[in-house]
């Protein structure tokens, strides 16, 4: 069925256009120059699943629905957001039926149609393509294109949140027409669609050099008249995150820089420059301990780090009043302003947004408690030796705690290893390279899944708001071990039939409170097991010149996701 | 002299053959993942079959001589294709070394690369050059004069301080604090006209000179050094007793016999400036082959970094094999055959 204008909407549409075309024309501010430190490598997302590349890619590619900066979904290619009251989802949450607006089209002139969508998930579902993007479609069965402007996605179970493929920037859309000889081995192949893709977007690519530049100019075919503001856009890569910031903030050269991880006191000073200002915007993303629950003894050979049905519990991490104490042990205001500043806040739970999600049950953890934390382990029986370090039956309380290489996480665990030797804890230090660290080799000891160390620090959020898929990481089958290569992602090695339960039950229900009890309580468990020591709960920062406007800064999309609202103000 | 030449160029197949397999072996013993960089929200089942679509599931030596091949055959056959516009057995399905992070090939992105590179390094070794020698006559000439002091000490610095200090200095004071010149490369530049050629200039003073007073610190000294060996010569007192002024002699006389060794140290350090551009390309953004190296590191893009190493690796080689015969046709007392 197409949609037939009506006369509201067209007259609505008019009396926007119009008062639209008093504040901004397409194409009226010039250039906009952004900075992104780390450069865009290759614009198809979907063969890239780097964040700077989907950034840059989401200027052109569009997905059916996106997030705005509160989280809640807005439709673009669809005409509305499907939902079980207004018979998108199918009430068995067994399919999807979007209606994709009839006003876009591709910057190439060709209509934008049901066809493309369905394509894109057969791209992506390829299995020799190695689509970045895959596991967004792991539970669909079929995409299919009901008519011109409908499109059905079939699930093969029943999905309670049936918005992972096509909403976000990380899952757009691509055409047809352009990408039809590229699909499966020879995906990779096809290097002049990968760097220049086809969009519906309010730019198009001029110019692509990897590694280097993105020159967008204006889309002549958007579907709003009146954007974008701007006629053409700069996205400058390479250098470093101080640089970038100093570009925008002190010498005026760019308008917008992204992914600005410096130290605070360093953005405080550049921002007293008056030239721009610093944005931060708060996602899902914590940085957290990981308390290794198994044994990670060197003498255990092969056995190491693995779980065993339980047999093989760490020495004196599988006592609760230890973890316990860790926690309490940390001062996180200290945290945030040493390491973070306007970029972080204190946390206590893994799943810390958005708002109806969050719980507060573990907010003891806000302030530290130093006493508190030496009682309990006075009273579980860790006493304090000669050198003040506590063992018990032997077992000394010594960590080995490990990281990524970065100056900030090398500051936090300096304090960190500070506040636990003042409840009589030993803590060595160690830092891997982030390319090893989180890297999947299996042949090498020092990557976060095998974990040999007794606690580890980085941070982790998932995508869209959504956290079905981030919660079930910590359920007893995704214990990594010898025998899944490693491939888990319960790094805690953490089993408990009740979390199972939970995680079972939110697969299955529906409704967003329901959705949400559940989910509070998985962390509240998690957390209250000491599995996860949560520390901060990090932003997105970015620097806007103060002359750009429009700029609502987003941390469940793209930043630029409304760059089409950009522009330059007076 | 050909026979040398020669001679010297097969021997130096070996050499590169050498240097391949170990370039190849090192970057590939070293414990790195292409999709570490990929945010933890893709799940390790999707990184797995990335990998695998990038080759990494199979063995050592398979994935050595396909790069080998497509390196050392097909490239050179693609390069010949174009350059001649001809067509040679099947060029659509030939291979070639393709970077990871950017699924294109590598050969075509360093070459987009290296006229940028190039501009800078050849520009910043003139500089150095056009500095060194005079300075280092001068410094020579008048030895131990406040002059040679005062450049010692400023040669002694430009050559210990390293340019990622000195390039971040330059930054905070032109273009933070004064605002003259611009901190960041636009690599989108054109020049058309005489505003936009003064613009390329400005946009280029800090890198060279950062990479020009580096090179120029070190032959500065060489400069001097050779011109202090020669002026003790017997034939400079014969040329001076001639009644030649002072002019003829240090210029005509010792600076040709002095330039010797320089020119061999020049030729010698053309390839060290493609690795100190790589460090000042990092801090202006300028998008040059150094650039891409760093980059391909960070992203652990190893056909990239394999190909761009091995490619300075034939550059030292070469430029060794220039020097070599610079010498000869410089001092004819130095035959090879």
């Amino acid at each position: 069925m197409r949609l037939k204008p009506r006369p509201f909407i067209l007259t609505l549409a008019a009396f926007l256009l119009l008062v639209s075309a008093a504040m901004a024309d397409r194409g009226t501010d010039g250039q906009l120059k952004m900075l992104y430190w780390q450069a865009p490598s290759i614009l198809n997302p979907f063969l890239s699943g780097g964040t700077k590349d989907i950034h840059a890619a989401s200027l052109v590619l569009e997905p059916l629905a996106r997030y705005d900066e509160n989280g809640e979904m807005v439709p673009a290619l669809a005409a509305e957001i499907p939902t079980v009251e207004n018979g998108g989802v199918a009430v068995d949450l067994l399919s999807i039926t979007w209606r994709l607006r009839d006003d876009a089209v591709w910057s190439d002139g060709s209509p934008f149609t049901a066809a493309d969508v369905a394509f894109t998930a057969a791209y992506c579902m390829h299995p020799e393509g190695a689509c970045s993007g895959a596991s967004r479609f792991q539970d669909v069965e079929t995409v299919e294109a009901v008519d011109t402007h409908t499109v059905r996605i079939t699930f093969k179970a029943p999905m309670p949140f049936p918005y992972a493929p096509f909403v976000g920037s990380v899952s757009p859309v691509i055409q047809e027409k352009q990408f039809a000889a590229c699909t499966g081995a020879r995906a990779p192949e096809c290097t002049e669609q990968n760097f220049g893709p086809v969009g519906t977007g309010p730019f198009k690519v001029a110019e692509f050099r990897p590694n280097d530049i993105v020159l967008y100019e204006m889309n002549a075919r958007y579907r709003d008249p009146d954007q974008p503001a701007f006629s053409s856009v700069l996205l400058k890569g390479g250098g470093d995150a101080v640089s970038a910031a100093r570009a925008v903030l002190e010498t005026g050269e760019f308008d917008y820089a992204w992914n600005l991880q410096v130290e605070p006191e360093i953005l405080a000073a550049m921002a007293a420059a008056g030239r721009g200002e610093v944005v931060s915007a708060f996602g899902s993303l914590v940085e957290r301990l990981v308390v290794q629950l198994t044994n990670s003894d060197p003498a255990l050979g092969d056995r190491r780090s693995t779980y065993q049905d339980g047999v093989n519990p760490h020495p004196f991490l599988s006592d609760a009043a230890v973890r316990r104490a860790l926690s309490m042990a940390i001062d996180r205001e200290i945290l945030v302003a040493a390491g973070y500043g306007p970029a972080g806040r204190v946390a206590c739970s893994v799943l810390p947004a958005p708002a109806i999600y969050a719980s507060t049950v573990n907010d003891w953890c806000q302030t530290q408690d130093t006493a508190g934390a030496n009682k309990l382990l006075d009273d579980a029986g860790w006493m304090r030796g000669a050198d003040g370090i506590r063992a018990k039956d032997g077992v000394r309380l010594s960590i080995l705690y490990q990281t990524s290489t970065n100056s900030v996480r090398q500051g936090t665990q300096a304090l960190i290893k500070q506040m636990w030797r003042e409840i009589g804890v030993e803590t060595e230090l160690k830092n891997i390279n982030a390319s090893v660290f989180f890297g999947g080799d299996p042949s090498s000891p020092d990557t976060y899944q095998k974990f040999y160390a007794d606690i580890q620090m980085y941070t982790s959020s998932f995508d869209g708001t959504d956290p079905q898929n981030y919660m079930q990481s910590w359920i007893c089958e995704e214990i990594p071990g010898p025998e899944n290569q490693w491939l888990g992602q319960n790094i805690p090695r953490y089993c408990d039939a009740a979390y199972d339960e939970l995680a079972r039950s939110l697969s299955k229900t529906a409704g967003i409170e329901a959705r949400a009890a559940i989910a509070r309580e998985m962390n509240d468990r998690l957390i209250g097991y000491g599995a996860l020591i949560p520390l901060v709960h990090r932003g997105e920062v970015a620097a806007r010149a103060l002359s750009l406007g429009g700029v609502r800064h987003n941390a469940w999309d793209t930043t630029v996701w409304n760059i089409q609202e950009w522009h330059r103000l007076k | 002299m050909l026979r040398y030449a020669v001679r010297r160029l097969l021997f130096s197949i070996p050499t590169l053959l050498v240097i391949s397999f170990i370039v190849f072996a090192l970057l590939d013993l070293a414990p790195n993942d292409p999709t570490a960089q990929l945010p933890l929200t893709i799940p390790p089942e999707t990184r797995q079959t990335i990998r695998e679509s990038l080759g990494l599931g199979q063995p050592f030596h398979v994935r050595y001589f396909r790069w080998l091949t497509q390196f050392m055959v097909h490239e050179p056959l693609n390069l010949a294709e174009r350059l001649w516009r001809i067509e040679i057995g099947d060029s659509e399905g030939r291979l070639r070394v393709r970077s990871w992070s950017t699924r294109a090939p590598v050969v075509d992105l360093i070459a987009a690369r290296l006229p940028q590179t190039l501009t800078v390094v050849v520009v910043s070794y003139l500089v150095a050059i056009l500095i060194a020698v005079p300075v280092g006559v001068f410094s020579a000439y008048r030895q131990y004069s406040i002059f040679d002091h005062v450049g010692t000490f400023v040669t002694t610095v430009g050559f210990s301080v390293p340019t990622f200090f000195t390039g971040t200095v330059l930054i905070v004071v032109f273009s933070a604090t004064l605002g003259w010149l611009p901190s960041i490369y636009d690599t989108t530049h054109r020049v058309t006209d005489f505003d936009s050629f003064v613009y390329q200039v400005r946009q280029m003073v800090m890198p060279v000179m950062v990479l020009g007073l580096y090179n120029a610190a070190q032959l500065s000294r060489f400069t001097r050094s050779a011109v202090l060996d020669n002026l003790n010569q017997e034939y400079v007192r014969t040329a001076r007793a001639k009644g030649l002024t002072e002019p003829v002699v240090i210029l005509v006389h010792v600076l040709r016999n002095s330039l010797i060794p320089v020119v061999t140290v020049i030729a010698l350090g053309l390839p060290s400036t493609f690795a100190g551009a790589i460090i000042t390309e990092q801090i202006f953004r300028i998008n040059g082959v150094g650039q891409l190296l760093i980059g391909a590191i960070e992203s652990a893009d190893i056909p990239t970094v394999q190909t761009v190493t091995f490619i300075f690796a034939v550059l030292i080689v070469v430029f060794n094999l220039v020097a070599d015969l610079l010498y000869g046709v410089l001092d004819p007392r130095i035959r090879y055959d």
